[in-house]
C-alpha cells in the first residue's frame, strides 16, 4: 500500500529532523495525559478503595455505576465539560476554555471511573485476605482503605498506566474543549485528526505510528512491572 | 478486676442463610483464664470466637463484656495463616498501634521493645511476606503483644507450623498469659490442649456439648461427643 | 497521608505550563477553510510579530464559530456567511462587521464527469445536470458558509435536496477536509472554497470542473464580539486585531499568500461604511 509505505518514511522523517512543531506536540501529550491521570487518580484511588471496603447503601448502585461509566464516549465527556466551562456556563469566569488545563479535566472524567473501577477490583480481591485481620486490629474503613492502597500499590501502578493510555488515545473530548489550537491545545489525536483532514494522510499515519509506538510502551511498561512485582516486590 | 470481664456468650446462635451454624451456644470466660476451644471440624468453633471478638454478629442471642455497654478494644486475634502487610516487620508491628492513634515515633520504638522481648529484633528491617510460616506468625504474635491487649483470641495459631515454631509460639502465647491476658485458643493438637489449657469448652455439630476444667476433661469426657472424639483421636 | 500529598503535590508540578509569561492572547473563532488552507500559518506570525499578541484560533463551520461567539467563548469571529454575520449583529452578539477579503468557490467532481458539467458557465445549471443524473454529492451539512453557499446554489437552481437525502445527495455533517476526502473516495460532487481545495493532498480522481460563475463569490467577514454582552472580552487586543487586517499591512499579508504560486484570499476590505450593531458599545472607535 503506497500510503502505508509514505506514512512509514514520513514518520521517520518527523523523527529525525528533531521537527520542533513535532516535539512540542508530543511534549504536550504527555503533560496533558500525565496531570489527567494524577488528577483521576487522586480521587479514583480512595474512591475505588472505600468502595472496595466499606458497605453502605447504595454501594452496589454506585459501583454498577462506575462501571458502566468506564465505557464513556469520549465526546460526550468533552461535550460536558465545555459546556461547563464555557464561558456562558457555570465555571466560565475561570477561563478555563481552550487551554491545555481544560483537556486535562476532560481526561480526568473520562478516566476517573475506570481507575476507581479497576482499584475496587484489586483491593476488593486484596481485602479478602486482609479483612478479619484489620478488623482485629482496630482499623476503621478509611484507614482499611489507605493500607490496601498501600499494599496494592504495584498492581495500581498498572492501573494508573492504564488511565493514561486511555487518557492519550482519546481524541472526542480534548478537540471539543481545546479547540485544537496551533502551539497551544494541539496534541498528538488533534493533530492526526487535522492532518488527515487537511488529506495530508502520510504525515497523518506518521504521527499516528509515533502514538501507536507510545501506547505500545507503555503496555509493555506495564507489563513489565507486572512480572518484576511479582517476583520481587514482597 | 476489670470491667471487661467476665465475657458472657448468652445463648448465641448463627445462621447466616437460614442454616444453623451455631446452636444456642452459651458459656463464660473469667478473667486471667485459658480457654482451649476443641472439637471436630464443622463444629463452629470459628465461628463462635469470630463472633465473641465481634467480627461477626449472631443472629440471636448476645455477647456481653461484664458490666459494659459497648465492645471493649482491648482485644486481640491470631489467624491460622498470619496476615503480613506489605512492609518491614518492624512496620508490621507497629500497625496496631498506628491504626489506634498512637505517634509514629512512639509507635515504632515500642514495636522494637517488643520483637526485642520476643528475640526477632533481628529481623525488623526485612519484608515481612519473605518470612517463614512460623516467622510470620512469631511476628503476628508480637503485633498482638504490642497492643497490649486483655484477651487474646487463636483460632489454630500452630496448625501449619514446624515443631521450632510451635514452642515458640506456645511460650510466647504462655508468656502472654503469665503476664494476666485472658487466652481464648482454637486447636485442633491434643497434646498442646492439654498442655497450655485450664478450661475445655468442647464443640460439636453447632453446639457447646461440656465445658470442663483440662484436668478432668482428658480422663473423664462428660459427654459422649467429646468421649468419641478423644478415642479418635488419640492412637 | 503523605502518599496523597505526594501525588498532589506531582499534579501541581507537571501541570505547571513552561516558563510562560503572562502573554497576551486572543480568541478568534474561524472557520475550517480559512485555517486549513494555511492563510492563518501565513498571517498571524507577522501579526503576533508586530504587536506581541498571541492569536488563539478555534476552527470551526461558520455556524458554530457564530454560537462560540455568542456563547462568549471567543473574542473574534471572522468567517463567511454575510447573511449568519448580519443577524448575529442584529442579535447584539457583536459590535461591527467589516469586510476583510474574498476568495470564490468551486465545483469540484471525478475524472470521468457522469454529469458532463465540465466548464459550465452557468453553476446552477451545472447543479440541475447533477440532481438530473442523480450523480453523487457531498454536502458539508454542518451549517458552515460553504454549506450556506451550497443550499443558496441549490435554491437558486430550483431543486430541492431534501428528497435526495440518503440517495445521491449525501449530507455529511463534516468540515472542509473531511467532505473532501468522502468526496475522494466516493468519487462524487462537492462544491469547494478554492483555498481550501488547493491546499487538498488527498484529491485521488477528483478534479476542478466549474469555476467563476460570480454567484460563486465568497466573502469574509470579521466582527468584535460586543463586550457589553460578554465583559470579559479582550477589546482593545481583539480590536487591534481587526484593524490590522484591514489595514494594508494586513491586506498586503492576505493577498501574499500562495500556494503553488496561486493566490488563495483577495483582499477587500473597506474603510467606510461598515455595518454597525444597534447594541454596540459606545466607545469602539472609528477606523
Amino acid at each position: 500500500m503506497d500510503t502505508f509505505s509514505a506514512s512509514f518514511h514520513a514518520a521517520l522523517d518527523l523523527l529525525f529532523q528533531a521537527d520542533a512543531y513535532l516535539y512540542g506536540i508530543v511534549g504536550l501529550s504527555l503533560r496533558v495525559s500525565c496531570v489527567a491521570v494524577l488528577l483521576a487518580a487522586l480521587v479514583g484511588l480512595p474512591v475505588g478503595a472505600l468502595l472496595a471496603v466499606a458497605k453502605f447503601r447504595g454501594r452496589r448502585t454506585l459501583t454498577v455505576v462506575i462501571n458502566g461509566f468506564m465505557g464513556l464516549p469520549a465526546v460526550v465527556v468533552g461535550l460536558v465539560v465545555y459546556l461547563l466551562l464555557s464561558r456562558a456556563g457555570p465555571l466560565g469566569d475561570f477561563g478555563l476554555l481552550f487551554t491545555p488545563t481544560a483537556m486535562s479535566i476532560a481526561q480526568a472524567v473520562l478516566v476517573f471511573p475506570l481507575i476507581a473501577a479497576l482499584t475496587r477490583q484489586i483491593v476488593e480481591d486484596a481485602w479478602r485476605e486482609y479483612a478479619e485481620q484489620l478488623d482485629s486490629l482496630g482499623a476503621s474503613h478509611w484507614q482499611q482503605a489507605l493500607t490496601l492502597l498501600a499494599d496494592t500499590r504495584w498492581s495500581l501502578s498498572t492501573v494508573m498506566l492504564a488511565g493514561f493510555g486511555r487518557a492519550i488515545a482519546e481524541v472526542g473530548a480534548v478537540m471539543i474543549v481545546g479547540g485544537n489550537i496551533d502551539g497551544v491545545t494541539r496534541v498528538m489525536t488533534t493533530a492526526i485528526a487535522l492532518e488527515t483532514s487537511k488529506g495530508d494522510l502520510p504525515l497523518a499515519m506518521g504521527l499516528g505510528m509515533l502514538l501507536l509506538a507510545l501506547v505500545l510502551l507503555l503496555n509493555a511498561l506495564a507489563h513489565g512491572i507486572r512480572i518484576w512485582a511479582a517476583e520481587h516486590a514482597r | 478486676m476489670s470491667a471487661m470481664f467476665p465475657l458472657v456468650v448468652d445463648r448465641v446462635s448463627f445462621a447466616p442463610s437460614g442454616q444453623p451454624v451455631l446452636r444456642e451456644a452459651s458459656l463464660e470466660i473469667a478473667q486471667g483464664s485459658f480457654t482451649v476451644i476443641l472439637g471436630p471440624n464443622g463444629a463452629g468453633k470459628s465461628v463462635l470466637m469470630r463472633i465473641m471478638h465481634g467480627l461477626l454478629a449472631p443472629t440471636s442471642g448476645s455477647v456481653r463484656w461484664g458490666a459494659l455497654d459497648v465492645r471493649p478494644k482491648s482485644q486481640a486475634m491470631l489467624f491460622q495463616r498470619p496476615v503480613m502487610l506489605r512492609r518491614s516487620v518492624l512496620a508490621n508491628v507497629a500497625y496496631g498501634l498506628l491504626v489506634n492513634g498512637v505517634p509514629k515515633r512512639e509507635a515504632r520504638d515500642h514495636a522494637a521493645t517488643v520483637l526485642e522481648t520476643v528475640g526477632l529484633l533481628h529481623l525488623a528491617g526485612r519484608p515481612a511476606r519473605l518470612l517463614s510460616g512460623g516467622e510470620q506468625q512469631r511476628v503476628a504474635l508480637a503485633r498482638a503483644a504490642a497492643l497490649q491487649p486483655r484477651i487474646l483470641f487463636l483460632d489454630e495459631p500452630t496448625a501449619s507450623l514446624d515443631p521450632t515454631a510451635v514452642r515458640a509460639i506456645e511460650k510466647g502465647i504462655a508468656d502472654l498469659h503469665a503476664g494476666g491476658t485472658t487466652v481464648v485458643m482454637i486447636t485442633h493438637h491434643l497434646g498442646q490442649a492439654r498442655r497450655l489449657g485450664q478450661h475445655i469448652v468442647f464443640m460439636s455439630g453447632g453446639r457447646i456439648e461440656e465445658r470442663t476444667p483440662a484436668s478432668v476433661f482428658f480422663r473423664q469426657p462428660q459427654s459422649r461427643a467429646a468421649g468419641n472424639f478423644l478415642r479418635e483421636e488419640l492412637p | 497521608m503523605t502518599f496523597v500529598r505526594r501525588l498532589l503535590l506531582t499534579a501541581l508540578v507537571v501541570a505547571a505550563p513552561p516558563s510562560q509569561a503572562a502573554e497576551q492572547y486572543i480568541t478568534v473563532a474561524s472557520t475550517t477553510s480559512t485555517e486549513q488552507s494555511g492563510l492563518f500559518g501565513h498571517i498571524l506570525p507577522e501579526f503576533t510579530r508586530a504587536t506581541g499578541i498571541d492569536v488563539r484560533v478555534v476552527a470551526l463551520g461558520t455556524g458554530q464559530a457564530l454560537d462560540l461567539a455568542r456563547r462568549g467563548d471567543a473574542d473574534v469571529v471572522f468567517v463567511h456567511d454575510r447573511e449568519a454575520e448580519e443577524r448575529f449583529l442584529a442579535e447584539g452578539y457583536g459590535v461591527h462587521r467589516h469586510d476583510v477579503m474574498y476568495n470564490d468557490f468551486v465545483l469540484v467532481g471525478p475524472q470521468a464527469d457522469p454529469a458532463r458539467v465540465r466548464g459550465e458557465a452557468d453553476v446552477t445549471e451545472a447543479l440541475r445536470k447533477i440532481a438530473q443524473a442523480r450523480a453523487a454529492f457531498v454536502s458539508r451539512g454542518d451549517r458552515s458558509g460553504t454549506h450556506a453557499a451550497e443550499l443558496r446554489l441549490w435554491h437558486a437552481a430550483g431543486i430541492d435536496v431534501e428528497p435526495a437525502k440518503g440517495l445521491w445527495y449525501k449530507d455529511t455533517g463534516s468540515g472542509m477536509g473531511p467532505a473532501l476526502n468522502t468526496a475522494a473516495a466516493m468519487n462524487a460532487y462537492l462544491l469547494a472554497d478554492r483555498g481550501t481545495w488547493l491546499s487538498f493532498r488527498n484529491r485521488q480522481e477528483l478534479v476542478l470542473l466549474v469555476e467563476g460563475d460570480r454567484r460563486l463569490f465568497n466573502q469574509y467577514g470579521v466582527m468584535l464580539v460586543n463586550p457589553a454582552k460578554h465583559p470579559h472580552v479582550k477589546m482593545a487586543a481583539a480590536q487591534q486585531f481587526i484593524d490590522w487586517l484591514v489595514s494594508p499591512t494586513g491586506q498586503a499579508a492576505i493577498a501574499g499568500y500562495r500556494i503553488g504560486g496561486q493566490q488563495l484570499f483577495f483582499p477587500n476590505a473597506k474603510a467606510q461604511p461598515r455595518a454597525t450593531s444597534p447594541a454596540a458599545v459606545g466607545e469602539v472607535p472609528d477606523v
